[in-house]
This record gives structure tokens, C-alpha cells and sequence, in this order.
């Protein structure tokens, strides 16, 4: 593969591409009149304020949208609790950890995860910039993160690798726990992407994942299996 | 019974010659119509698709406008792609990517294998990905002696099995549990099980070390934001965030078409996907990459590198006509709805992208000559163009590529068929003559089965002719 093949491939698919297009294409038909598309000239901009309505409800308060964000974490059989505060979601986790029997729980470092693991008995592992270990954070039972937001309008929960301890931390233990605060919950996902986008403006992390509930794969005669090969189990705890 | 999984994959479903195509698509076809098991056993798999693709739909406050704006994201992206898609190649290299652009398939594979030298891979992970698919990777990959596992478990059951995908979004439905079992218990050595649950944890187990293991990981992309250089990936199980967050190397492969203008877009065009793909509200991980690890993240690939592949698709964009079919997201719905689908099951095709939009792509990508009979794969019922949530106009486009057939490239038969009708229809007493002798000898081709009208008499009766013609009955009145 010399770099001038390549070159030549860039420059070739370009230019394919701009004679392909030099005839038209005919608008889609659409149901709407909300959507006409431009009448000459340019091509019409989706506008997705306009859309955002026709998407399902992620609630027009703040109560609302943390009603439906519970429904649907559970219809997703993921956990969703309530704590009045960061104190209870310590108390939570540390029950947590005695009950499942959890010998090393993954965290990273964040205020928030910190002070939910602060009642842990096991032991733990800090994914941290410096010293990271993939085989240590595999032997992990369960993972403990914060979030960048959680949608209403999905049960998702966003995570980036810049604020939630990276990439693996939230997929490879067998159960993910999230911590969050309740300014967190976003209506849309439209919503989520422009908060994500907002916060690292300018310098996007190299990963935004949306998490829709717990590892799941139907590829087996279409019979729903929790657990293919992310997390098991998801609990979501919002505090305060 | 399982078929050996040594074999070969695309023996399996693919003619060698591509001008067996067509034979081996009736013949398949002709096999596949008579298994009541078969069939029976797809429709129930789809049976709980149905129920929860429309309970989800019945969330969205207006589907029909949700499909408009999806639909109208992906046409004002596929109609500026010479705009959109440089600069999505500007901004991925902003963000510390690399770019490779490919023409055809030799020259994906030419340069991902280049990329596996230079990473010096051993272990190679792969989630699931139809452009791999397409251009033929594992094969090549396996031939230059690298070891490759998919991860996706639909798509690891059918490499231990050595066929390819049976359809692009569920890759195994056609395989009962039971074969599932036996082919882990001879490829793993475990025990044997019915539980669907247990299989998948078998399967868990196998590939946790090897995510940990691979140096290098390749994933497809569903789609590219141009605004801000990232690629995203839709996946149920998790193994394409592994995939693309433990191994030293992520390697990306999309087809030009996937490039989408805002990061807004995804907003729409992720519940759709889900929604139309699976009945849920969002498919379990929609992950956005941009890059190789950060400065300051704690994990990650010191490399990222997106394919860029062509393969034709320029060709389907040059044609204004069926360019919409360049706005599909690879849901699957217009397969599971379809009745031929239904019937001759996913081999049959002998594509790499079965079902209805299948049928319309495959001639653009493969030549409308060899592949022109799937255009005729198809009642017209249209139930494809009405599930498909970017709406394309599926069951017209198998109409348009007739047409185009017809125009380009008309059987010797049926150029003489239409000579001599137009002959017979302009000369009154000729046309009057052909049908009374045509009235005449429909009994005898009942009973002769000449070899032209074999294939149509073998599922269908001819009707009794009438006593006079048409003209004649006319006259009368």
C-alpha cells in the first residue's frame, strides 16, 4: 500500500462522488408538511426542534421526565433507585457488596463514585490515566461510575470516556453501577448529545456511549438473554 | 444437522460463478419453499418481533413524522455526501484518526492487512460488521495466517459453523438451540444444554480472554457524524465496545454511504434504528468514537483508523433514480416483513445483503446481468417500502432494475416474444388467426408441458380456453 495509492483511491472515490451528483435526486416523499423540503435550490436543513415532538415523551418537568426515566429502566429490567442522598447511595452499595458477595469492585475517580464506595469492605480498583490494567479491571465483579446524563425518553444512561473512568470500566464488570445526581436526567436524547456537547466543548472524548439497559443479545431463537457480554445487571442510583 | 464447519464459508450460499446465480437462486429457492420446518421455525423467531417493533412504535408521539425527519436526514446527507464526506475525513484526523479510503473490496483488504503488519497483530477481535462481510475480510485475514474471532454471538456461531451470516441483523435465526449446543460442545468442549441463557454464557466465558488478548480489533460503523469527526456503533451485546476499547489498535470499516451531517441527526436516527431493527427504544449500546485515546483517559487504543469504502456505491449514487437506496441503516425490517424472505430464507439470495434492499443493491454492486433475477424476488406487496423507517421505495426499485434489465440487456426470448407480437397485433387477420389457433391448442400445451412454459405450468393451472374470441363476442353485442 503505497501512500500514493491512496492518494489516488481519495482523490478517484471524490471525484466519482461529485459526478454521481451532478443530477439531482428527487426529494423523499414525506407524510409531513412540518418537513417541505426547500422549493429551489438548496437543500432543507432538518430541523429537529421539529422533530423532537413526534419522538416518544421524555416528560416537561423535572418530576416527569425521572417518572418516565424510571418505567423505562425497568421495562429494560434495569435497576432504578432513589436515595436522599450520598451518604444512603454509600450505605446502598456497601449492602450491595455484602449481599452478592463481591470480592473487588472497580471504580474511578470521581467525587461522586468516591463517596458512593466510601462504605465498601472489599477491596477495590481505581482505573486511573497513569497505570491502567485491563487483566485487574476483568477480574472485577461489578464497576462503579458516574454519567454524563441520563435520558428520559430512552432509560439511557450516557457515559464518556473522559468523565466515567474510560472506556472498559462501564462494559467489562459483570454488574455496572451508576451514580448520579438528579441534575443529570435530560427529557431527549437530542438533549443528552447537546449537554455532552456543551460540557466538552471543543474537545469531544474519544468515546460518548449511550447504555440502554443491560448487555443483551436475542441471537439465539429470538429468546431474550441478559448478560451476552457487557454487564449482567445495571442499577441505576439517582441522589438527591 | 450441522454442516461440517470446516467448510469453506461462501460455499455454503455462494455459486462460484457469479452467472450461476441465478440457477442457483431457483433452485435453492424451488428447495427451500418445501420446508414447512424451516419456515415455520423463521416465522415464530419473527413472531416477537412483530409484537415489540409495534408496541415501541406506539411510543413515539407521531412515527410517521419521526419517519419523515429520519427519512430527510439520511437524503440531505447522501445528496451532499461530496461535501459531507471530506469533512468527516477532516475532522476524524483532527481528532487524532486515521483515514484510509478504498475503491473496491481488494483494496480494503489490501490495506487493513497492511494495518495488521504494521501493528504486528496476533490476535485479531472482530464485532460484527456487513461491509467486512462484503468485501470478503475473515477469508483474506485467515489466508495471511491471522487468527480472527467474532464476537458478536449470532456471528460466532456462524464462523464456527462456516457459513455466513443468514440475515444482516440476526445472523443465526435459522439455527435451532440444540445445533447451537453441539457445536459448542465440540468447538469449546462444553457441556451440552437447551437454555438459550446458558449457551449465551458459554459463549461469555470463551471470549472475555480474548478480548483482553487481541492487539487489534476491527468494527464496522453505522454511521459517520460529519460535524464532528466521530463514528458511531449500534450493538445489543457489548462486544463492539470491547472490541473497539481493550485491543492496542481500533480499525473501522464503512462504506461512504454511512456519512450523516450532525451529531443531531443520531437523535432521530438512533430510536429509529432500534425501533424498526428490534422493537426497543434504543439498541442497548449506540457508542460515538473520536479517535484514539485521549490524553488523560485512562483506556483505549493508541490507534484509530476509519476505511473508507467505495465499491460501487458511487455507481448506485449516479443513478438519481434508486440514490435513496444509498439512505438505508441496515435495520433488517424490510427482510423480516418480507414474504419471499419469509419463504426462501436468507442463503437463497447468495448475497452478502439479503431481502428486499438486498435485491435492489446487490445488481448495482454486483452486475444487474447476473443479479437481475432477484428484481423478479418479489409479490410487490410493498410491505417492505412500508417498513422501512428511512423510506426508501424498496418494491419500486425492483421494478426500476426490471426495467433497466429489459433496456440494457433483453433476453433473446423475450425481444422475439415481443417482435412478434407487435408483428401479429398490427396485421388484423394474422391476430385474428394466431387466436383462434391458439384457442385451439391450450389443451394440447396442457398436456405437452413444452419446456418454456415448464417452470410457470409446475404451480400453476392453465385456464380453459373460451369458445370464441374476444372480437368476436364484441361483434355480437
Amino acid at each position: 500500500m503505497s501512500p500514493t495509492r491512496t492518494g489516488g483511491a481519495r482523490e478517484t472515490i471524490l471525484a466519482r462522488v461529485s459526478e454521481a451528483l451532478r443530477l439531482p435526486a428527487p426529494p423523499p416523499h414525506l407524510k409531513s408538511h412540518a418537513l417541505e423540503p426547500a422549493p429551489t435550490g438548496g437543500l432543507p436543513v432538518l430541523p429537529l426542534e421539529a422533530a423532537r415532538p413526534w419522538l416518544p415523551d421524555g416528560g416537561d418537568s423535572a418530576d416527569e421526565s425521572r417518572r418516565i426515566l424510571g418505567e423505562n429502566l425497568g421495562r429494560l429490567r434495569a435497576e432504578f433507585h432513589r436515595l436522599a442522598d450520598t451518604a444512603a447511595a454509600a450505605e446502598f452499595v456497601a449492602r450491595l457488596a455484602r449481599d452478592r458477595g463481591w470480592r473487588r469492585v472497580a471504580l474511578h475517580g470521581d467525587p461522586l463514585v468516591t463517596a458512593a464506595a466510601g462504605g465498601l469492605a472489599c477491596d477495590t480498583y481505581r482505573v486511573d490515566a497513569g497505570s491502567f490494567d485491563k487483566h485487574a479491571l476483568e477480574a472485577c465483579d461489578a464497576g462503579v461510575t458516574t454519567c454524563e446524563a441520563l435520558v428520559a425518553q430512552t432509560g439511557s444512561v450516557l457515559v464518556s470516556s473522559a468523565t466515567c473512568g474510560g472506556r472498559a470500566l462501564s462494559v467489562l464488570p459483570h454488574v455496572h453501577v451508576v451514580v448520579a445526581t438528579a441534575d443529570r436526567v435530560v427529557p431527549t436524547l437530542g438533549e443528552a448529545l447537546d449537554a455532552a456537547r456543551v460540557r466538552h466543548a471543543g474537545r469531544l472524548p474519544s468515546m460518548l456511549s449511550l447504555i440502554t439497559g443491560p448487555s443483551r443479545t436475542g441471537d439465539i431463537e429470538r429468546i431474550l438473554v441478559l448478560g451476552a457480554h457487557g454487564p449482567r445487571e445495571l442499577l441505576v442510583l439517582l441522589v438527591g | 444437522m450441522t454442516p461440517p464447519p470446516d467448510a469453506v464459508a461462501h460455499a455454503v450460499t455462494e455459486a462460484a460463478d457469479p452467472r450461476l446465480a441465478k440457477k442457483k437462486f431457483l433452485h435453492d429457492a424451488a428447495e427451500r419453499v418445501r420446508d414447512s420446518g424451516h419456515r415455520a421455525f423463521v416465522r415464530k423467531a419473527l413472531g416477537g418481533y412483530y409484537a415489540t417493533r409495534d408496541a415501541q412504535k406506539a411510543r413515539y408521539r407521531d412515527y410517521e413524522q419521526a419517519r419523515d425527519a429520519a427519512s430527510l436526514a439520511k437524503w440531505s446527507a447522501v445528496n451532499r455526501l461530496d461535501e459531507l464526506l471530506p469533512l468527516f475525513a477532516a475532522n476524524f484526523a483532527k481528532n487524532g484518526g486515521q483515514v484510509h479510503w478504498a475503491r473496491d473490496a481488494d483494496e480494503a483488504r489490501e490495506i487493513i492487512l497492511g494495518l495488521l503488519r504494521a501493528a504486528r497483530a496476533k490476535a485479531v477481535i472482530k464485532s460484527k460488521c456487513m461491509t467486512s462481510e462484503e468485501i470478503h475480510l475473515n477469508q483474506a485475514m485467515e489466508a495471511d495466517g491471522y487468527g480472527v474471532v467474532e464476537s458478536d454471538l449470532g456471528e460466532f456461531i456462524q464462523q464456527l459453523r462456516g457459513e455466513p451470516p443468514y440475515h444482516f441483523v440476526f445472523p443465526c435465526m435459522h439455527v435451532r438451540r440444540d445445533e447451537i449446543s453441539d457445536l459448542f460442545q465440540k468447538h469449546l468442549g462444553s457441556a451440552a444444554t437447551s437454555e438459550p441463557e446458558e449457551l449465551t454464557m458459554i459463549a461469555r466465558r470463551h471470549m472475555r480472554r480474548l478480548y483482553v488478548e487481541a492487539d487489534v480489533g476491527i468494527t464496522g460503523a453505522n454511521f459517520l457524524v460529519a460535524e464532528t469527526g466521530q463514528i458511531s456503533i449500534t450493538e445489543n451485546e457489548g462486544n463492539a465496545r470491547l472490541t473497539a476499547g481493550l485491543p492496542r489498535v481500533h480499525i473501522a470499516i464503512a462504506g461512504i454511504e454511512k456519512v450523516i451531517e450532525r451529531l443531531d441527526d443520531l437523535a432521530v436516527l438512533l430510536p429509529m434504528l432500534a425501533t424498526a431493527g428490534t422493537g426497543q427504544p434504543l439498541t442497548c449500546y449506540n457508542t460515538l468514537y473520536a479517535g484514539p485515546r485521549r490524553e488523560g483517559e485512562c483506556d483505549g487504543p493508541e490507534e484509530m483508523h476509519v476505511v473508507l469504502l467505495d465499491n460501487r456505491r458511487s455507481a448506485i449514487l449516479a443513478d438519481p433514480e434508486q440514490r435513496d437506496s444509498l439512505h438505508c441503516i441496515r435495520c433488517g425490517a424490510c427482510l423480516n416483513v418480507c414474504p419471499i424472505f419469509k419463504n426462501v430464507g436468507g442463503f437463497t439470495y447468495g448475497t452478502t445483503y439479503q431481502g428486499p434492499i438486498g435485491s435492489v443493491i446487490t445488481p448495482h454492486l454486483r452486475g444487474l446481468a447476473d443479479w437481475n433475477h432477484l428484481s423478479g424476488a418479489s409479490s410487490l406487496c410493498g410491505a417492505c417500502t412500508d417498513a422501512c423507517p428511512v423510506r426508501i421505495d424498496i418494491h419500486h426499485h425492483l421494478l426500476h432494475n426490471r426495467r433497466n434489465a429489459a433496456r440494457t440487456a433483453p433476453g433473446f426470448l423475450e425481444r422475439l416474444g415481443h417482435r412478434l407480437f407487435v408483428f401479429a397485433a398490427s396485421r388484423p387477420w394474422l391476430f385474428a388467426a394466431g387466436g383462434w389457433a391458439f384457442r385451439r391448442s391450450l389443451g394440447l400445451l396442457k398436456v405437452l408441458r413444452p419446456p418454456l412454459l415448464k417452470d410457470w405450468l409446475a404451480t400453476r393451472d392453465l385456464p380453459p380456453a373460451p369458445p370464441r374470441s374476444f372480437r368476436s363476442q364484441w361483434g355480437r353485442r
